[in-house]
Order: structure tokens, then sequence, then C-alpha cells
């Protein structure tokens, strides 16, 4: 695949190694100048030195002829404008935008820039799996196909310890995939009964979240840690 | 267009910005009617601050040419104000955006056509 990355600091300098280690054509467009004379030592006629924004930079990079673009400068706005040029003007199949403050995501997906990586937002979905407090983790958000799936912990309060699976009225839109009991994962039948401790998954449609918590959480409520 | 009696509304990330906006005016500016808020116009609390929901018009004219044409396609697509202009210094993506239905106006652009046309004018006509 050709893939340009546009900005050489430590993510797209990374992802650079990464991607010609694998074999694939990459072309790296660094906009400021000391930073592209460092990279070049190492990249050589990997990296050229320009401004992503600008369309002669990209099409000097060969955009026409690119399968992927991935921009992961440190300006949202910059991430954001290339990616759409390159959608839309360029017809690059494959985006990936970096998201630099999460509050900006929504401008990403305004501008239909899709799919966009934030850091922040990504260390908080491991701070979710880290600590079971939160009761419900989101273990993937498929946006674009309105499906997520999410991984509850059931503690000794949990609703539904003790009961059949076929016992269980799940909210319409959602259904439980799998159960993980001592570290071993299965998929569970109608008689299937769960047990305290165990970590069950689901898949569901946006939004049913809160029918999910109130149906496998704490019987009393408050603010039960399992 | 402040004194043509429209209602105007300025969003700019420099509170000092205020001042230069009272220079040659008789009255302040809010006296007159404006209206002024400190923000970027990335955030949409600073656009909402400024009345975006209710404008008709939406110019982005900030010195940068990424911020303006992102807020511009905010303003058009999130907003949907119904008059969106947009200051693009370069004149490549100037001519791109308009062609995807953005009122782009290129100073670049407007620069070169006068400072050609007054090169043309100042030549010495050729004595038939």
């Amino acid at each position: 695949m050709y893939i340009i990355v546009v900005g050489a600091g430590k993510v797209g300098w990374n992802l650079a190694r990464e991607l010609l280690e694998k074999n694939h054509e990459v072309t790296v467009i660094e906009s400021n100048r000391r930073r592209y004379l460092t990279v070049e030592q190492e990249l050589e006629h990997n990296v050229t030195y320009g401004d992503a924004s600008e369309l002669w930079v990209l099409e000097r990079a060969g955009i026409q002829r690119a399968d992927m673009v991935i921009a992961v400068t440190g300006d949202d706005e910059d991430n954001m404008l290339i990616c759409q040029v390159a959608k839309e003007k360029y017809e690059v199949k494959q985006i990936i935008a970096r998201v630099n403050n999460p509050r900006n995501r929504p401008h990403f997906d305004l501008l239909g820039v899709k799919p966009s990586v934030s850091a922040t937002d990504l260390i908080l979905r491991l701070l979710e799996h880290e600590v079971p407090e939160y009761g419900l983790v989101h273990l993937l958000d498929l946006q674009e196909e309105q499906l997520e799936i999410i991984e509850m912990l059931l503690g000794k309060d949990s609703r539904v310890t003790g009961r059949r699976v076929g016992d269980l009225s799940m909210p319409e839109g959602s259904l439980l995939i799998s159960v993980l009991r001592e570290g071993k994962g299965f998929v569970p039948n109608a008689d299937t009964v769960l047990e305290v401790g165990d970590e069950v998954l689901a898949v569901l449609d946006p939004g049913r979240e809160d029918d999910l918590k109130e149906l496998f959480g704490p019987a009393s409520g408050g603010n039960g840690t399992g | 267009m402040l004194s043509e009696g429209h209602e105007v509304s300025c969003l700019d990330e420099d509170p000092e910005s205020h001042t230069r906006l009272e220079v040659g005016l008789d009255k302040g500016w809010e006296d007159l009617g404006g209206r002024f808020t400190v923000g970027t116009g990335l955030e949409t609390d600073a656009l909402v601050a400024a009345g975006i929901e209710t404008a008709d018009a939406f110019i982005a004219a900030t010195n940068g040419d990424n911020t303006n044409i992102v807020i511009a396609q905010i303003a058009q697509r999130r907003y949907e104000v119904p008059t969106v202009i947009a200051r693009i210094l370069d004149p490549l993506r100037a001519e791109w955006y308009r062609q995807q239905g953005l009122n782009t106006i290129c100073p670049t652009r407007v620069a070169i056509d006068m400072l050609e046309s007054a090169v043309r004018e100042g030549a010495p006509r050729e004595v038939v």
C-alpha cells in the first residue's frame, strides 16, 4: 500500500517506521524544517518537507495514487482539513485523523473525517477497563454501523446473579454474547446461570447502556462496588 | 455594517481587539448596538454565546485559513446559517472550497488581479 503520513512528531515518525517495516510505501510530510532534517537522517527519501495544508504539497507527495492518508499533526484543524481534501478531492479510500483535543471530535464527524483517533479517549477507555467501579466498559463503538459492545462485571449485589439467562428480560436491541468466568469465555445459552464475578459481554444498539445497567446492576442502586 | 443598522456580533480570542473596534467611533461599540464575545471559533460555546444560532450571515475572517475553513463549515452544516463566507488566502484551496459550495473570498486573488491591472494600466500605451 502507498501511505502518506502527515506530521513527523513522535506519533508520525514511529508510525512511519512500523509501516516501512511492514513493507508499505510511505511518505511522511513535515512542515517544520528542523524536525524534517532530523527525521530525514533516518527516513531519507521517505520524508518530504512542506505544509500539507497546501494542495500542491500533497500532490507533490503523490496523493493521487495514495491508498491511505494518516494525519497526526499536533493541530486538529490541519488534521481535519488534510483528511477532508484527501477524501473528497483526491478520493483517497482510507483516511485516519488524530484528535488532539477531544472537544474537537464533533467537528471531525461534522466534516466527514472518520475514523478519528484520540489518545485522551483511549486512555479514558483504558481507565474504565482498569477501574471496575465503573461497572460497564465500552469495548467497541462502531458509530457508522450503530453498534456497541460492552462488558459488565457482575458484583455481589447484581440483580442477575443466580438467575438463568433465559429468564432475563433483555432490553430490546441488546444481546448477551459471551460470559467470561475464571479466565475462560463461553457463549451462554438459556440454561446458563450467571454467577458473581462473571464478566458478561453484550452487543447493543447505541443508547441502551442505561437499560442494561438497570437490569444487571445492583438491586439496591446506590454505590455498590461489586 | 453596524452603521447601516445591522446587528453585528464580533468573536475574537483577544479581549484587546475590542479597543480596535472602537477606533474612529464617537460612541462605544456596545452603545452603538454592537456585540463582542471573547473566545475561539472552534469552541461551540463561544459561537453560541456570540449568537450564531440566530445569525443571518456568518463571516470567518481570522488570520488562519484552516481555522476559517473549519469554522465556516461548522456554521454552514451544524448551525445552518443562510449566508456563510470564509476568508482563504490560499488561492488553490479557496477555489476548491468554492466548488464545494462554500462562499470564499481570496484576498490573494483579489490583490493579484488589482496588481495585474495596475501594471497593465500603468504601462506606456503603444502609439499607433
